[in-house]
């Protein structure tokens, strides 16, 4: 266990880093999600007045709970790309020679991305408050979506690390991208489920995001309902795209880095 | 110089759409996101004063000009690479005119502009697309969607000149999205909410290129609306031409 804790805070330690130090890493984590608060929140406000549209902290806070959820599995794709950039320049290779627990390369990049969040989530969630966002709910609640932020973080990091170590080329990029961001975009973005129309709705309704976003709107109204349902269903994910990294990471072995 | 803007044309046509990845993502991209907002959006129709029935109808639009951020990025990076591979070098050896050069290397990211906005046009008509300006409204779009990928795409190739970095030219993807956030993209300008994103968007040339191109779906011809989307985008495009053409001739002279 030692082992796995001393590649674990290594690899975190150095791909936290990398980021805090190379402005073209830190800088998309960061503006992408603001500019989407910012044309979501702003842009789209006068959606709150559309009948039947009844959610009570108001639309900034509607929009501040997906742009978490989006930033927290954003940093977990662009750790994604860090492992993938990894292979490509050889460290992975010889970061797999060198280390004793090879489980803890990938927690290592699962708390980096976590830094990430915490960074990215602590800023938005100033700039939320400077622009108005009425909170409803207590400290047990932002606790609770905090929680959620970070285990979609965890669940969004291991999918992109399982996509990374397979194909070991920046090329890939795509594919860890795309998947997150459909998968986002088809749930309730810009109104609650009950408003969304036509085929868009059909697969919100089947999709296991939108209960961790209706959950975590929940939370910062202050009436979490359905918190356990979303807490299965992201520790579901979680499970599932542990077991895809580490597969993942075997594929890597299996081909020497 | 016919001769010269063919082959340049010829050439960039053919290594265009010899590379999926220059061609599927300008036309699938903006349908998915068109699909997945009409879809999300439809409920702003019932906001009085929404100028539409269907969110289709409004948001039609926003591909084309999404079409031609892609066609920005392409004509960028594609002069970004012939000046890193060294092509512009050996050309400027050559008694090619610098006109000839860029008007033929815009031409294939032009192609897959026009390509791009019939198929936009038609994914519209098959989704029940209320098209108030009749059939001659149809060229019409055609022509100001080409303008506006001509004005992105001269803006790109400016950068991917001036930079010679196809990376640089990647970095200006998020401004160029920036500017087509904080437009009338997602709500007609009267119905933004916020002062200061109205505020944003009226003075956002790009509010003017969508309004233009709604116009023929959602009002017919709406002549204000027309005169804006074509004047704003010719001033644009005369600006990124001659930005374009001075930065190739400063490349030109430096190789």
């Amino acid at each position: 266990m030692r082992r796995f804790w001393q590649v674990t805070s290594a690899v975190a330690w150095r791909s936290i880093h990398k980021v805090a130090t190379t402005p073209a890493l830190l800088l998309p984590s960061v503006v992408f999600p603001m500019f989407f608060f910012v044309a979501f929140a702003g842009g789209l406000s006068n959606v709150a007045n559309v009948p039947g549209f009844d959610f009570p902290s108001g639309y900034t806070a509607f929009q501040f709970v997906f742009v978490l959820l989006q930033a927290a599995s954003f940093g977990g794709v662009f750790t994604g790309f860090g492992i993938a950039a990894d292979f490509e320049n050889g460290f992975a290779r010889r970061l797999l020679l060198a280390a004793p627990n090879r489980y803890g390369i990938i927690a290592g990049y699962a708390i980096a991305a976590a830094a990430r969040t915490t960074f990215v989530g602590v800023l938005l969630f100033g700039v939320a408050l400077l622009t108005g966002m009425q909170v409803g709910g207590n400290g047990v609640d932002l606790f609770g979506l905090v929680v959620l932020a970070y285990l979609t973080s965890f669940a969004a990091t291991l999918f992109s690390a399982g996509v990374a170590m397979r194909l070991r080329t920046l090329q890939a990029g795509p594919l860890m991208q795309m998947p997150v961001f459909l998968v986002l975009f088809l749930a309730p973005v810009y109104v609650p489920l009950k408003l969304l129309s036509g085929w868009v709705h059909a697969v919100a309704t089947v999709n296991p995001v939108t209960p961790l976003i209706e959950t975590g709107r929940d939370f910062i109204s202050g009436s979490p309902g359905n918190a356990g349902t979303a807490y299965g269903i992201v520790l579901t994910l979680l499970l599932l795209f542990a077991w895809w990294a580490v597969r993942g990471l075997k594929a890597a072995e299996a081909a020497g880095g | 110089m016919r001769t010269q803007v063919y082959e340049i044309a010829r050439r960039a046509i053919v290594q265009t759409i010899r590379q999926p990845a220059l061609v599927i993502p300008p036309v699938i991209f903006p349908l998915i996101m068109m699909a997945i907002n009409t879809g999300g959006l439809n409920a702003a129709t019932n906001l009085p004063g929404f100028p539409a029935d269907t969110y289709l109808d409004f948001a039609i639009a926003v591909p084309f000009l999404q079409g031609s951020l892609f066609a920005c990025i392409n004509a960028g990076a594609s002069m970004a690479r012939d000046v890193e591979t060294g092509f512009l070098q050996r050309l400027a050896m050559t008694p090619m005119q610098r006109a000839a050069l860029l008007i033929g290397q815009l031409g294939g990211v032009m192609v897959v502009a026009l390509m791009s906005a019939l198929i936009y046009i038609a994914v519209g008509f098959a989704a029940g697309m209320d098209f108030e300006a009749g059939l001659l409204g149809i060229p019409a779009l055609l022509a100001l969607a080409m303008l506006v990928a001509l004005a992105f795409a001269a803006l790109g190739a400016f950068v991917g000149l001036r930079s010679g970095s196809g990376e640089t030219v990647q970095g200006f993807f998020p401004l160029f999205f920036v500017l087509l956030f904080l437009s009338s993209m997602s709500l007609p300008r009267p119905l933004i909410e916020q002062d200061w994103f109205r505020f944003i968007a009226t003075y956002n040339p790009v509010s003017y290129l969508i309004e233009g191109i709604r116009s023929f779906i959602i009002t017919g011809w709406d002549a204000e609306a027309l005169a804006l989307g074509f004047g704003v985008a010719i001033v644009i495009a005369a600006a990124a031409i001659a930005a374009a053409s001075s930065a190739l001739r400063t490349r030109l002279v430096r190789t």
